[in-house]
């Protein structure tokens, strides 16, 4: 039951696929419409940080289930510079760019679950989860 | 894809509906094509109509934000009409509020809006001439 | 060796196997005001071809392939069994109930009647269980749903004008119900194109931080969409607990009641009454 597809992140273009297959894959687990915008929503902050700051990488995207229930995984790499102070980056308002410094913290309030793998060098890889 | 979103002008307001999914290059050129429109026709306010939009991410909100803005500058008001229920929850949930951006359930009520609030900018003027001493008081409104 | 000898049992004496265990479920006290007669038959010959088929290809193993058949079988089984309200232990009767005819044929005719009375035993237990956890997991979804369809009646979004909402909260409010009363508030604005929003909590006993959250979230999301929401209704305890909490409430209007809060909005449509009679 599980259905996976890896997705290229290397220009702009390439976010508004991302954006349009993670709403397919919502769809089809039957995700509520509220459930739907904040993982598309929160897919795309992602995707555009790891794009800009990231140098682009990719995108896994996966149907499958989580305690039983069916859920949306993704998981977006990058190949950049990493983030040294994780912790610092999560704050509301935090930026290393010209954004408003949501992207990391607003993201994470928009899923059911927040994973992020970095360390200075070694690029970023960040898992989000969205169930029914 | 759409490679340019159509700025209609209609009176003195320009009205732009998005209906694709935008990518950020066609954001951009949004706000700067939006900018020069403004200037040319002398618009005096803005409908944005958002209704066909799935999501907004903070990339749209600020997008949304600098036109707002660019427009007070140059004396336009904003109005951003028909954001859906999901959408707005998605936003707040994300930390945007969008401060000072006008919005209306729907075009209707967004042009209205929009006529009104210039009205009340052009009337100031007429206000303090025509009226005597006892409106002065609500004029620091 | 023993599936196959089972099978071949099974296979050869089908119908008199059939009749005996219908007989034995009818004993065990199945109710036959919960499902008839013809549905019982129905459904223990069908699962005796099927566990025939299944058993032919082996029985240690029941998440191989070849025993599908027989699992989709008892979940549909003990699935409509759960709707229909049969306690637990009459949807396992159903499997259970096969021992003893089958192990009397077992008895009679195996060479090693110990050896396959065990391997049997320990199917038929699987397969029991199975329908029991399948039992369970129909009953969960039944819960489920009812919990979905309480929150949905226990909270009506009424229009109390035109272009002007009111959401009267009664009872507790969790975090999940508010979620769901304000979804519903906000998909009700859209729908009846109001620009004037009133919640009620003077219902509500207690406010926490995250539903207060929830409350000012809606405001903002509301204010988004173009429309206006006043919370009235506010208890003095509320009110305190708000401050306490350190809940900013920024900029949303709150009136003490219903009725203050209604005229508010009339005002703020420009509605006005105007007396029947004149002075």
């Amino acid at each position: 039951m599980a259905k996976t597809q890896t997705l290229p992140l290397q220009q702009e273009t390439d976010i508004v696929l991302i954006r349009q297959q993670v709403r397919k894959a919502a769809e089809s687990i039957r995700l509520g419409i509220i459930s739907q915008t904040k993982i598309v929503t929160a897919a795309s902050e992602i995707a555009r940080n790891a794009l800009i700051y990231g140098g682009g990488g990719e995108c896994v995207l996966e149907e499958t289930q989580r305690n039983g229930k069916p859920a949306v995984r993704l998981l977006i790499k990058d190949n950049g510079p990493g983030i040294a102070d994780i912790e610092r980056a999560m704050v509301d308002g935090y930026t290393s760019g010209n954004g408003l410094g949501l992207g990391l913290s607003g993201s994470r309030r928009l899923v059911d679950e927040f994973s992020i793998d970095s360390a200075a060098g070694r690029g970023t890889a960040i898992e989000l989860w969205k169930w029914r | 894809m759409a490679d340019k979103i159509p700025i209609l002008k209609m009176g003195r307001f320009l009205l732009l509906s998005i209906q694709v999914d935008m990518h950020d290059q066609l954001a951009l050129d949004l706000q700067e094509d939006l900018t020069h429109q403004i200037v040319r026709h002398k618009a005096k306010g803005v409908l944005i109509d958002i209704s066909a939009l799935e999501i907004v991410d903070s990339f749209i909100g600020r997008m949304l934000s600098h036109i707002a803005n660019v427009s007070r500058i140059l004396d336009a008001k904003v109005i951003v009409v028909g954001m859906q229920p999901a959408v707005a929850i998605t936003l707040v949930e994300l930390g945007l509020s969008l401060e000072g951006i006008a919005t209306a359930l729907n075009t209707e009520k967004g042009m209205r809006r929009l006529e009104s609030m210039v009205a009340e900018d052009e009337s100031v003027g007429e206000l303090e001439s025509g009226e005597n001493a006892d409106t002065s008081a609500s004029a620091g409104d | 060796m023993s599936s196959t000898a089972i099978a071949e049992l099974l296979r050869n004496h089908e119908a008199t196997l059939l009749d005996v265990w219908v007989a034995a479920q009818r004993n065990a006290g199945m109710r036959l005001d919960l499902m008839n007669e013809s549905t019982i038959v129905t459904n223990s010959a069908e699962l005796l071809r099927k566990l025939t088929t299944a058993a032919a290809q082996g029985m240690d193993d029941l998440d191989a392939a070849h025993w599908q058949p027989v699992k989709t079988l008892l979940e549909q089984f003990s699935f409509n069994q759960s709707r229909a309200g049969v306690s637990p232990s009459e949807t396992a009767t159903f499997v259970f109930s096969l021992k003893e005819p089958l192990f009397k044929l077992i008895q009679e005719h195996s060479a090693e009647p110990l050896v396959d009375i065990w391997a049997t035993t320990q199917l038929l237990d699987k397969l029991g269980l199975y329908s029991i956890e399948c039992f369970m997991s129909g009953r969960e979804s039944v819960i489920r749903e009812q919990q979905e369809s309480m929150l949905e009646l226990s909270t009506p979004v009424v229009e109390l004008w035109d272009g002007i909402l009111a959401i009267p909260l009664i009872g507790a409010l969790d975090s999940n119900r508010t979620q769901i009363v304000m979804e519903a508030l906000l998909e009700k604005i859209v729908e009846t194109e109001s620009d004037i929003a009133i919640i009620d909590i003077t219902g509500v006993p207690t406010v926490d931080t995250m539903v207060a959250q929830h409350l000012i979230k809606t405001v903002t999301a509301a204010k988004l969409m173009g429309a206006q929401c006043i919370i009235s209704g506010i208890r003095p305890q509320i009110a305190a607990t708000i401050v306490h909490l350190g809940v900013e409430l920024g900029d949303v209007i709150t009136k003490a009641s219903l009725a203050d809060a209604f005229r508010v909005a009339l005002k703020q449509q420009g509605t006005r009454f105007i007396a029947a009679t004149s002075r």
